[in-house]
């Protein structure tokens, strides 16, 4: 019970962090806000046992957003002006409420944490595929790193989609930002 | 853009090579202890990406240029790929068979050593590379497309 305390900390925190993201007039401070929020979310994943995701988490959303944002952004108008509708905040809020709500409920549905949910049609709760995982990756892979053993040998081939996935967004964004355009053909008039 | 302050430079001369280390650590260490290609990747372009902050993007793309970080990540995804394929021929048990780990399984490696876990170190390296490239080869883009932009808008 001891945990939920915890991650009710967290949360708290992390929608704080986020309102004043939203709420601050200086884009510096909203992205050093998003970076807290990258850092709850770490220490989350952290006390959910997961420190292989809490890692990469810390190293991608306080590194490397901030330092992106900064290495990008710095010589742009950093400061918002203008104010937020009435109506449209009205709107947010209900519906964050009532997500919130619906989420709460659905939390409560969840299966009791640690308990392994990934069955495979026609095996019993003892005999299931994590439990396989966790026991025979030691003797089958050699690897003492269960996760490091299931994304990159169990299930290595999502592993290679994903990394397509990021050759091609990569080649994607090579392409648009180009330093010199193309020669386009003259216009005609 | 020619780099920040003396302070900020010192500090990041010194500091670049022990964040370096780290993220090689992180990959190499990857089926042992938590981390792996991934994170390790990020944190060895993190580094790279302090020493375009700090110096200024002329000295890191004299470092590490762009064609070259893009042959880098293409050598990552073609490694990785090759290891999938060597799985194919090697083990004709299907497509990225740990085709290194009957030695550990015959006795010649002992588990939980650095050298144990057959094609997942290498996976994790191959992995490494590819996502250390891209984010600095991103990175390196967007500032040199912002340098470009802001030079057209003040002509």
């Amino acid at each position: 019970m001891g945990m939920s305390y915890i991650f009710l900390f967290f949360m708290i925190f992390l929608v704080v962090a986020a309102l004043i993201a939203v709420h601050t007039k200086d884009l510096l401070s909203a992205v050093i806000c998003v970076g807290a929020i990258g850092f709850g979310g770490s220490l989350m994943f952290l006390f959910l046992r997961a420190p292989d995701i809490a890692i990469t988490q810390i190293a991608v959303e306080v590194l490397g957003l901030v330092i992106l944002i900064r290495a990008t952004i710095s010589r742009d108008k950093t400061f918002i002006s203008g104010d937020r509708e009435f109506f449209g905040i009205v709107v947010s809020v209900a519906l964050l409420f009532a997500i919130s709500v619906v989420g709460l409920k659905a939390f409560d549905e969840l299966p009791e944490f640690g308990t392994p949910v990934f069955v495979v049609a026609g095996e019993t709760q003892e005999n299931i595929a994590s439990q396989d995982y966790i026991e025979q990756s030691l003797s089958k892979t050699g690897a003492a790193n269960v996760v490091a053993a299931v994304i990159l040998d169990f299930r290595a081939y999502d592993t290679l989609g994903e990394a397509t996935v990021l050759f091609t967004s990569i080649l994607g964004a090579v392409v648009i930002l180009r330093k010199k355009a193309r020669n386009l053909p003259e216009a005609a008039p | 853009m020619k780099g920040m302050t003396i302070i900020v430079k010192t500090v990041s001369s010194w500091v670049k090579v022990l964040i370096f280390l780290f993220g090689i650590y992180i990959t190499i260490f990857g089926h042992l202890t938590p981390g792996g290609g991934f994170a390790g990747g990020v944190i060895l372009a993190c580094s790279y990406i302090l020493l375009m902050l700090a110096f200024g993007r002329e000295f890191a793309e004299k470092n590490l240029s762009l064609p070259v970080v893009s042959k880098l990540d293409c050598v990552g995804a073609l490694f990785f790929a090759a290891i999938a394929l060597f799985g194919l021929i090697y083990g004709a048990a299907g497509f990225f068979y740990n085709f290194l780990h009957q030695e550990i399984q015959a006795g010649k490696v002992e588990a939980l050593d650095l050298y144990s876990a057959g094609t997942i170190p290498f996976s994790n390296i191959a992995i490494c590379l590819k996502v250390a490239a891209s984010l600095f080869m991103i990175v390196l883009l967007l500032s040199i497309f912002r340098a470009d932009s802001s030079a057209g808008e003040e002509e």
